[in-house]
């Protein structure tokens, strides 16, 4: 029982070309930069948008199969889809939000009143959608997705029409609910902390193109091409080539020692300001470096070092570190490392 | 005074109100969908007699179905009915020249309306009439009641082609608008200031009764209630 998708479909001068698999109770993370085709590719799956080809299956039922002729209407899918803007009926109350999407007359209001407890939306009943605040409205149109049973969820950038204070209580909430529900659930987004947090697998999706779907730390540990790397946070980028004990830093001037083998088609580095750390002369990987700038965020310093010998227009190395009482100074000499197995291989651009 | 013009005028209005409320928005929902080209042509089609002159859809109409024209003679040898020069003649002429309003502004609140919400609809496995008719036509109320009060306004007042149509008869095809003209072209002044003001007062009710029900709307929307 699970979700399998493989699409292909053009629109103007942009191809999409998808292809993944989400399991029984799991939230698959579909995790792309916004335009790179992640909202189509949900539209696709619950009919809203028809592929061009490809085969989309739920729970071994076929919702289309362009070689079969298979097309379901939206109406027989049972996919749950969740707006960015959540389309709840603006001219219906809450209860008849809930109450529209049960399609059995006699169960329509145990159903909506057993939803309307579970999303704690009592005494909410009667108001309509302008009077909600974001998070309710989220609740509301949960609750009515729910009411209709789907056998898969499909979540689009659920927190983006939200503001951020709101958004911590209200991803706990949508957790539970996405732990309670049986079927499959893909989690759209962009935003890598979101997805970290709530889910165990993902798919990343670059400018229409899929890239196999693997854990959430397969993904931070190894990303393994520049897009993917950019998707999970990681900042600092500097062409390079395999040689020496790893790889070779021409922009730098410098080799740097690598954990494990280094695939020979790569030709760029990552390195995550986190993980680069003042050090003594001597270490692994230790690197002088001239201070440019400091910058004072909310609950760190950020550091832009240029390494000694780097030529002029080679990129710097940001650093993140715990805010210290005396930071070091621009202008100041700071020698760091950089632990060699928190170096990310990459290839440049996507796939 | 003999009110049977107001009772005609208002019989006319009412009736064609009803037909170019259904064929408007049938219209402005199905030539939406149509490709680019043929929703063109269509457009034109259907906005024409706003910009034409009454006497031109007159005209038109007497060449259709006036008694020695080929739908005209084919009702008339057919089933005996006379198209023209009765009171129910009236109704072809509010129909065509009042159904652009109705069709557009139908249709600017069809192109307006937020088609998530039908496809929403659609993935919590409801039909499409019923997205048509609980969602859609309540989601878009204000611009198709609008467009129904314009459209009957103006049939209400429509003279040109009713005069051509339907001619004037007191007592059979006399509607106010045309009793107004007769009565001064016969020099019968205060008789037709009488119906003049008739006019203005349907006509004022008719639009406080807009404004009255649009506020409302408004205010249940903010929750005022």
């Amino acid at each position: 029982m699970a979700l399998t998708v493989e699409i292909r479909k053009r629109l103007g001068s942009f191809s999409l070309e998808v292809s993944f698999r989400a399991e029984d109770g799991e939230t698959l993370a579909l995790l792309g930069a916004s335009g790179c085709g992640k909202s189509v590719t949900l539209k696709c799956i619950a009919g809203i948008l028809r592929p061009d080809e490809g085969r989309i299956e739920l729970d071994g039922r076929v919702l289309y199969d362009s070689a079969a002729r298979v097309d379901l209407p939206p109406q027989r899918r049972r996919v749950g889809y969740l707006f960015q803007q959540y389309a709840l009926f603006p001219h219906m109350t809450v209860a008849q939000n809930i109450a529209a999407a049960v399609a059995r007359k006699n169960r329509r209001a145990a159903v909506t009143a057993e939803k309307i407890r579970a999303f704690h939306l009592g005494g909410l009943e009667n108001k309509r959608s302008s009077q909600l605040s974001g998070g309710q409205q989220q609740r509301v149109a949960l609750a009515r997705i729910l009411a209709s049973e789907p056998a898969l969820l499909l979540l689009d950038e659920p927190f983006s029409a939200l503001d951020s204070y709101l958004k911590y209580q209200l991803e706990l909430e949508l957790a539970d609910t996405l732990a309670a529900f049986p079927g499959p659930s893909v989690w759209v987004s962009h935003d890598r902390g979101e997805v970290y947090r709530n889910c165990r697998r993902v798919c990343v999706v670059d400018q229409g193109r899929s890239e196999p779907v693997r854990t959430m730390d397969e993904l931070f540990r190894s990303p393994g091409t520049e897009s993917a790397a950019r998707l999970s946070g990681c900042k600092n980028y500097v062409s390079a080539r395999p040689g020496g004990a790893g790889v070779l830093v021409p922009d730098w001037g410098v080799e740097l020692r690598c954990a494990g083998a280094v695939p020979p088609e790569t030709d760029l580095i990552g390195i995550r300001a986190h993980y680069v750390r003042p050090a003594g002369a001597g270490e692994v990987n230790a690197l002088p470096c001239l201070v440019e700038r400091v910058i004072q965020d909310v609950f760190e310093t950020v550091l832009l070092l240029r390494p000694e010998g780097a030529a002029p227009e080679a990129p710097v190395l940001r650093l993140a570190m715990e805010k210290a009482p005396l930071p070091p100074q621009a202008g100041s000499r700071l020698t760091v490392a950089i632990p060699p197995e928190d170096i990310l291989l990459l290839r440049k651009g996507g796939r | 005074m003999d009110w049977y013009p107001l009772f005609n005028s208002l019989r006319i209005a009412a009736i064609s109100t009803v037909v170019i409320f259904f064929s408007g928005i049938a219209a402005a929902y199905y030539i939406a969908k149509l490709p680019r080209l043929a929703k063109g042509v269509l457009d034109v089609v259907m906005t024409l007699p706003l910009v034409l002159p009454p006497t031109v859809v007159g005209y038109l109409l007497l060449r259709l179905l006036g008694p020695n024209r080929p739908v005209g003679a084919f009702l008339l040898e057919q089933f005996g009915v006379k198209m023209v020069m009765t009171w129910w003649s009236a109704v072809f002429a509010t129909v065509v020249v009042a159904f652009p309003l109705m069709y557009r502004t139908a249709r600017g609140a069809f192109e307006s309306f937020d088609e998530t919400l039908a496809d929403a609809a659609r993935t919590l496995g409801r039909s499409n009439s019923w997205i048509f008719w609980r969602v859609r036509m309540p989601v878009c109320r204000q611009g198709i009641l609008a467009g129904t009060v314009l459209a009957f306004a103006r049939a209400l007042g429509e003279y040109g082609a009713t005069a051509m149509i339907a001619g004037y008869t007191p007592g059979r095809t006399a509607t106010i608008s045309t009793t107004v003209y007769q009565l001064w072209r016969t020099n019968n002044d205060a008789l037709a200031f009488r119906w003049v003001l008739v006019n203005l007062a349907i006509s004022t009710v008719v639009l406080l009764a807009v404004n009255l029900l649009e506020r409302s709307q408004r205010q249940t929307k903010k929750g005022v209630v």
